[in-house]
């Protein structure tokens, strides 16, 4: 069975610079995939590529059992996606940006109001389900962003640093949102910058400088680099000259 | 089989909803064609109403007094004063009491029953000399219709005046700039709303995710485009209703043809927006390429203030390529001389092929696939 993310030599350059250089992995079905790197390191040309909105200049990838390349259209049918910028329309009400959403993903009238009724209870908006978007607190709206992305039940949903600025009650409640939705079989490839959201995932893969570093589960990767978490693990590989110096404690930024 | 709605009706009524829920825009929108109708119409216009009239009749007679009847009569001019030398009626113009005067010889009545010269001078107040030169061929024209009138009945008449009638014999430029306005307004809400909400969505980042859906491009530009379609079918309308009541602006040609010539100038500015939009990067840019790129060549360069015959001769084939000015020359023709399809195909025919080459350049610049 192809895995839900199958990725050989996959490049992209630009002019000379290479964004990214020859990558190959693969995510599992139902695997919560933890996508890091610093800021530069070839992140977002990495996902642009597996949503079909950047063509790879050598190298292929699959998502979902279909080739990004020759097969964009079945690709945007099983993919969710939900960017690092706020994703739903501000002057639509909540219940508007769900019809939206399954209108454009094809989602009959029916599905369209049960899902969104299950959505709206699930989040306890029911009170503001017909106010409008930019009535709601950030916490909410990144939430509501994330279940109106999985209203179609994609294969695969893409994350992209989905938990940024919001606090760390709401961080929570968002991962066990990404269980939930894991458990249902949905593949999660999520990008953070936040290291103790990593340790969550089931495995995690670190870019620096358009490679890939290194790749496993959290408690591997531990092991495997004798440290003690993934952020001094970050560090050492992303900032090597930070992570060498006596100067213990340092965080990549965001 | 369940219902559903197909992805492009979904997306069409996500726009429409931002349509109407912006009401201020929405008002502004729908108000336009009637405020700039009402001002081009009232304020700008060339056109000199309320014409404060003094004679100088030394011996009145049948004629004069018949004459004075008629320019009484008539809606642009309101007599204040009548004299018998013309010295009398010199404060009144030093006061601005008084714009025209019509001096009349006397025996007048007599040099015209004889068959011969009867002389009449209009001074006019030329502190501003277009109102000067014009209230004088306004008060040239109420003679030469009386001295018509009167030749028809009885021949041999004879008055002599120094004014001339210009072109456009009604004198009313309002009939002219009507034409202009609905471009002008057509213009504004097709290429620069459509270049303001698309930008809008790249900026807010919202247009990456209906591009990573399985809508296509085509349905993102065709769902943009639909509402604002119909908006402008409103404004058009408005613009011909306000025309017609508040001025009397004459249409003489078909109505069909002139909203099909619209739509046609409709689609062409939405496919200018879309353009814009996929060559700018913020909101502001868009709005400031709109605005220089399309809402100023279309006032400016298209005929409908300043006749392209008298702008100098290297920009002349520039407004070849203004949209503008094509549909100008089709909404004149249809809406002031009648005519049809015959004598308009030329126009049509290069309004539709900006049309196809923008809309290939609109649909390339939106491949998902970004590079």
């Amino acid at each position: 069975m192809t895995p839900a993310i199958d990725v050989h030599d996959l490049t992209r350059r630009f002019g000379t610079f290479t964004a990214v250089d020859a990558i190959s992995f693969h995510v599992d079905d139902g695997e919560v995939f933890g996508f890091l790197g610093a800021n530069g390191a070839g992140k977002t040309t990495a996902i642009k590529m597996l949503i079909g909105l950047l063509s790879p200049t050598s190298g292929r990838a699959s998502v979902a059992g279909f080739d990004v390349l020759t097969q964009a259209e079945e690709v945007r049918r099983r993919i969710g996606y939900m960017s690092q910028r706020f994703s739903l329309y501000d002057d639509l009400t909540v219940r508007e940006n769900i019809a939206l959403y399954g209108g454009i993903y094809g989602l009959t009238d029916a599905e369209i109001r049960e899902r969104g009724n299950a959505l709206i209870d699930e989040l306890k908006l029911g009170g503001a389900a017909d106010e409008l978007v930019s009535a709601l607190p950030l916490g909410w709206k990144q939430k509501l962003a994330f279940s109106v992305a999985m209203l179609h039940q994609p294969a695969v949903v893409f994350l992209d640093e989905p938990t940024g600025g919001v606090d760390p009650i709401t961080r929570r409640q968002f991962w066990e949102m990404i269980y939930a939705a894991a458990a249902r079989g949905t593949t999660v490839f999520v990008t953070t910058h936040y290291l103790d959201e990593a340790e969550y995932c089931d495995r995690v893969s670190i870019m620096v400088d358009g490679r890939i570093a290194a790749m496993g589960t959290p408690v591997e990767l531990k092991s495997e680099f004798g440290v003690r978490t993934l952020d001094e693990l970050f560090v050492r590989l992303a900032r090597p000259e930070v992570a060498s110096g006596p100067l213990p404690g340092v965080r990549a930024e965001g | 089989m369940a219902r559903r709605a197909s992805p492009l009706t979904a997306f069409v009524t996500k726009e429409l909803r931002h349509i109407l829920r912006d009401r201020q825009t929405l008002t502004i929108l729908l108000l336009l064609p009637l405020a700039m109708v009402v001002l081009f119409g009232f304020a700008l216009r060339n056109d000199v109403n309320d014409i404060r009239i003094a004679f100088v009749d030394p011996a009145p007679d049948y004629a004069t007094l018949a004459l004075r009847a008629r320019f009484a009569g008539n809606g642009r001019f309101n007599p204040v004063a009548t004299a018998a030398t013309t010295s009398a009626i010199e404060p009144l113009f030093r006061r601005g009491k008084a714009d025209v005067a019509v001096v009349f010889e006397s025996g007048f009545a007599g040099h015209l029953a004889a068959g011969l010269p009867a002389n009449i001078l209009i001074i006019s107040d030329a502190s501003d000399p277009n109102t000067g030169s014009r209230m004088q061929a306004y008060a040239g024209a109420v003679i030469a219709s009386w001295q018509a009138e009167l030749h028809a009945a009885r021949g041999g008449v004879q008055i002599v005046t120094r004014t001339r009638m210009r072109f456009n014999p009604t004198l009313e430029s309002v009939n002219l700039f009507v034409p202009g306005l609905i471009a002008l307004v057509l213009t504004l809400v097709t290429a620069l709303m459509t270049a303001i909400s698309l930008s809008r969505e790249k900026e807010r980042g919202t247009l990456e995710i209906l591009l990573v859906s399985p809508l296509r491009p085509w349905q993102i530009i065709v769902g943009k485009v639909l509402p604002y379609l119909a908006l402008a079918f409103a404004n058009v309308i408005t613009a011909l209703l306000a025309a017609w009541l508040v001025f009397d602006v004459p249409f003489r040609g078909s109505i069909t043809l002139l909203l099909i010539a619209s739509a046609l100038y409709a689609l062409v500015g939405l496919a200018l927006g879309v353009f814009i939009a996929a060559s700018t990067s913020s909101q502001r840019a868009a709005m400031l390429g709109a605005l220089v790129g399309t809402m100023l060549p279309s006032t400016l360069l298209s005929g409908m203030i300043f006749p392209i015959a008298s702008l100098p001769g290297w920009l002349q084939p520039v407004t070849y390529v203004i949209p503008a000015r094509w549909f100008i020359i089709i909404a004149r023709g249809i809406m002031l001389k009648g005519v049809g399809l015959n004598d308009l195909w030329a126009p049509i025919l290069a309004l539709l092929v900006m049309l196809a080459a923008l809309m290939l350049v609109a649909i390339r610049s939106f491949k998902p696939r970004l590079a």
